[in-house]
């Protein structure tokens, strides 16, 4: 039975078990409600819940893990001498999936019974044709084990879905039971129902860990099967990263890349820091009541533009006007529309109202006491600003400019579209250069595949992307946390 | 301290023989001059970025327009029975099998019979050549046709047929006589006879609804292509979106905010919160490819999966607003639930949640258009470089078989090397933005409305 079905017959059994457990409580005191402990559907939902619940998570786990089990023990079955690495393995156990399911296919479509599939021979039938005509391609010819680890595979598909229908039926019925017979008067049937809810809010609240857990584990572990077939030193340390030159002269080293991103993001602090922090000041130090109602929602829209806008405005607008002033028919220093300044300066425009609203806040939460204090000695306004206001707000100031840091170099779409695709470790800022974030969407959107290094690559770059983000944002909270005790 | 502020004293004072109210002196005059350079300095900042704001929408709205119109070239198509249906039997199994070089011949002879009828010499040696003002696809619309009314073979029907993509860019200013000097797919002597057709009237510009409902075209046809179908896309993948960040977030809230109890676990889920939203969206991807493509072995492209990763990316935004809108129920509310014997649980979810569902619809609403707008994470789990060319058959299809995003579509745009798609991306952009504004336009209204101030 599909667990599709499964799920529908667990769902009809908590719905009548909601019915059956109501009613049993009620007739339990006679119909007399006043002797319930709880509400009368507490009752049934607590029956529902033990139906439910754990059969669900049975079948959850269940269908997880039986597909990986069953590959694991069939390609255990497959002869050595077919492939020599994990990489081929892979492969193979991919035709075998394929065979499993196009068999799967031929009988639901009434070509072969299953007793024939099970009997099925490389020697005395065409598999290939036989897959093709039911609508399954098969690259190449169905070598004979690769079949025998299918007929494998399948048979243990039927008795695994076998035995976990079972199962969860018996899990689905047994919780059943088990809460139905609970049910009487005195049974605390809220307390039961809401320490279920609870556990599901405890649940909801772990997938912010999980989430994290998936990010850190995906990551280390292609991360780890890249640094086995490439060396570390020569990724952390490499000058150079030309990952075309397939079997053996290819460079995959980080740091060119690694310039690209901080210089890119260099660019665009400068622009985005002296604007927002300017704008910042004045809408919290001078700007009048409407100025600011005005202003300061005008410039947020900034922060709500989808990044494949800002990207197509580096590509289209912002390239061209800079080949115009820098480029051969100007002053020679640019060769195309994609450069560092292009991606810098549409990204310093995307950080403005980052930097703005951030700073706005924290210069909003200095006392209005030391204003006060220096407006009484005779500063002007401005110098209040300078000599007062912006030190007392620096420390939150520096944790909004690392945020903001830490923003620009995890950018994406900006880069990919703005920046260019060569590798460079220049100093020329009219230099198409490119960085991690866009060199990551390259590896992994090309068509090699998952178990080469060009491809391993990208994980390797996305862990350091996470570390280098993480690091700044730790530091931006840290900083910031340490600041605000001194004022406080 | 105290020592030099008495030896500069004297000093300071010593020039203030002159002094006086109504004349300021130079050091008053310096610091006036600073405290304005200073205020212009923000005036300034501001008005850059506002500058930069309207630079960026008045780019979208001229650059984008364009897509909303297209070309269109009137033709009186006599659908010949000699070349359609050779038989005569109308058999839609014959018809079917002329493929769109049988039709191409009649929009040749529509095209020449129109030019006749205008008045306008035919320059071309070879039909061929006349062909091409016209789009490569037209021959299919015109078969399409056909095929769903068999009926009218032998009758001359009007049809309005897209023009090419470079007669379409001609009309609006995007291809001229020098730029087509080494095109291979038209020539100038094309936009000669175009100029003569746009006065009688044949070629004309007119509102381009397929750009809005119609499905991706391949790269030599932009003329064709539409963003209909990743808005579709769009659409699966923001509902995934909803069912699982809504409740999940919520419920999350509701822990962290009404029953955590203060220990390390609480603070660990915290400062993953906070972190998890601040990691750059594209390393969602990452775990995206890794977790649910690798290794849960979900079909890749699909609408599901970029919804799932969305969803892992939104959660917390959605968190920290639910959060914040829990908050400022005033304790009073859980109070007076709780003295008149409601449990915490109660409480929670007969009077608190119902208090601050406004604000959390708010933040949902932003979360949603957050990533609807987002890029990055999809191009990993292979929404991109997808033609999303075909509607989904049904619902089920529609979160499972592989689609685009509007994002990934227009980014897919962009990257083709045609000028024509451009245009398309920057229409799809306006699209993108108004989805986006009505959603934040929503969220707005929705907070002005319901929120209470306690």
């Amino acid at each position: 039975m599909s667990a599709f079905w499964l799920l529908m017959i667990i769902l009809a059994l908590a719905a009548v078990g909601f019915i059956l457990g109501r009613s049993r409580a009620i007739s339990s005191v006679q119909g007399d409600r006043r002797q319930l402990h709880s509400l009368p559907n507490y009752y049934g939902f607590n029956v529902a819940m033990l139906a439910f619940v754990p059969a669900v998570l049975v079948l959850g786990a269940w269908v997880i893990i039986q597909p990986m089990m069953i590959s694991s023990q069939v390609s255990t079955h497959i002869p050595a001498a077919l492939y020599e690495d994990a990489g081929q393995l892979n492969l193979i156990m991919s035709d075998v999936k394929r065979v499993a399911e196009g068999l799967d296919v031929a009988i639901a479509q009434g070509v072969m019974t299953a007793d024939e599939v099970s009997q099925l021979d490389t020697e005395t039938t065409d598999v290939r044709a036989v897959l093709g005509n039911v609508g399954v391609a098969l690259g190449s010819d169905v070598d004979p084990s690769v079949l025998k680890a299918a007929q494998e595979m399948r048979a243990k598909t039927t008795s695994g879905n076998l035995f976990m229908t079972i199962v969860v039926l018996i899990a689905a019925a047994a919780g059943f039971v088990m809460a139905f017979m609970q049910t009487h008067g005195d049974f605390r049937a809220r307390n039961a129902v809401e320490g279920g809810v609870k556990a599901l809010l405890i649940a909801a609240a772990s997938i912010a860990i999980l989430t994290t857990i998936g990010i850190v584990l995906s990551l280390i572990f292609n991360t780890i099967s890249f640094f086995g077939m490439f060396p570390a030193s020569d990724f952390l340390f490499g000058l150079t990263w030309s990952p075309e030159g397939r079997g053996g002269s290819e460079h995959l080293g980080i740091l060119p890349l690694l310039w690209g991103t901080i210089y890119i993001s260099i660019v665009a602090l400068l622009v985005a820091v002296p604007i927002g922090l300017f704008a910042a000041v004045y809408l919290s130090e001078y700007a009048s009541r409407t100025t600011r109602a005005f202003a300061k929602p005008l410039l947020e829209v900034l922060a709500g533009i989808p990044t494949i806008v800002y990207g197509l405005f580096a590509l289209t607008v912002v390239g061209p006007l800079l080949v115009n002033f820098f480029g051969a028919d100007g002053l020679g220093w640019m060769q195309g529309a994609r450069s560092v300044m292009t991606a810098g300066l549409v990204m310093g425009i995307m950080l403005i109202p980052f930097v703005s609203s951030l700073s706005d806040d924290i210069i909003n939460a200095v006392p209005q006491a030391m204003r006060d204090g220096s407006y009484g000695l005779g500063a002007t306004q401005s110098e209040t600003v300078k000599q007062v206001v912006l030190p007392a707000a620096l420390p939150g100031i520096v944790g909004a400019i690392l945020l903001a840091a830490s923003r620009a170099i995890g950018e994406t779409m900006i880069v990919v579209m703005g920046a260019g695709a060569a590798a460079r470790l220049d100093l020329n800022p009219f230099e198409a250069m490119t960085t991690v974030t866009a060199k990551i969407v390259s590896q992994l959107t090309g068509d090699s595949d998952f178990a080469s290094p060009e491809a391993l690559v990208a994980f390797a770059l996305g862990m350091t992307l996470f570390l280098l983000t993480l690091g700044l944002n730790v530091l931006a909270l840290y900083i910031v946390r340490k600041y605000r005790e001194q004022y406080e | 301290m105290s020592d030099a502020s008495l030896q500069n004293g004297p000093e300071m004072g010593a020039p203030t023989t002159k002094s006086s109210i109504l004349q300021l002196d130079q050091r008053t005059k310096k610091r006036n001059a600073a405290e304005a350079r200073f205020r212009a300095y923000g005036i300034a900042a501001i008005a850059v970025g506002l500058v930069f704001l309207v630079v960026l929408i008045s780019s979208i709205i001229f650059k984008g327009v364009g897509a909303f119109q297209q070309s269109f070239i009137t033709l009186d198509v006599e659908l010949l029975e000699s070349k359609l249906d050779k038989s005569g039997e109308r058999d839609i199994e014959k018809i079917k099998k002329v493929t769109t070089f049988g039709y191409s011949p009649l929009i040749e002879n529509a095209l020449k019979a129109a030019m006749e009828e205008a008045g306008i010499e035919n320059p071309f040696a070879k039909g061929k050549d006349l062909r091409k003002m016209l789009s490569s696809g037209a021959a299919a619309d015109l078969r399409r046709f056909v095929i769903a009314n068999p009926d009218r073979i032998g009758d001359t029907v009007q049809f309005r047929l897209l023009a090419s993509s470079r007669v379409d860019g001609y009309l609006k200013g995007r291809v001229t006589r020098e730029s087509l000097a080494r095109d291979k797919n038209l020539t100038p002597v094309h936009l000669d006879v175009v100029d003569q057709l746009k006065d009688a009237g044949v070629v004309a510009k007119s509102f381009n609804l397929g750009f809005i409902t119609g499905a991706d075209a391949s790269e030599s046809r932009p003329e064709q292509a539409g963003i209909g179908v990743s808005m579709l896309g769009s659409l699966y993948m923001m509902l995934v979106v909803l069912a699982c960040a809504l409740p999940i977030g919520v419920a999350a809230s509701i822990y962290l905010e009404e029953f955590a109890p203060q220990n390390w676990i609480t603070d660990l889920i915290e400062v993953n919160i906070s972190n998890l939203a601040a990691v750059p969206s594209i390393v969602f991807g990452i775990l995206g490819l890794a977790v649910f493509i690798q290794f849960a072995h979900l079909p890749q492209s699909a609408p599901l999966v970029g919804g799932l990763v969305l969803t892992l990316m939104t959660l917390p935004t959605i968190i920290i607003s639910t959060r914040a809108s829990l908050k400022s129920v005033p304790p009073s509310i859980r109070e007076a639930a709780l003295g008149v014997g409601a449990s915490k649980m109660q409480t929670v979810f007969h009077h608190v949640l119902p208090l601050a569902m406004p604000g959390i619809l708010t933040g949902t609403i932003i979360g949603l258009a957050q990533a609807l707008g987002e890029t990055a994470p999809l191009l990993l789990i292979g929404m991109v470089g997808y033609i999303a060319s075909n509607y989904p058959g049904g619902i089920i299809e529609g979160f499972m078989s592989p689609n685009s995003a509007m994002p990934a579509q227009i980014y897919e745009w962009a990257k083709r090397a045609d000028p024509a798609y451009y245009e398309r991306a920057w229409g799809g952009i306006i699209i993108l933005l108004v989805f986006l504004m009505t959603m934040n336009i929503i969220a707005i209204i929705l907070r002005r409305r319901f929120e209470r101030r306690w």
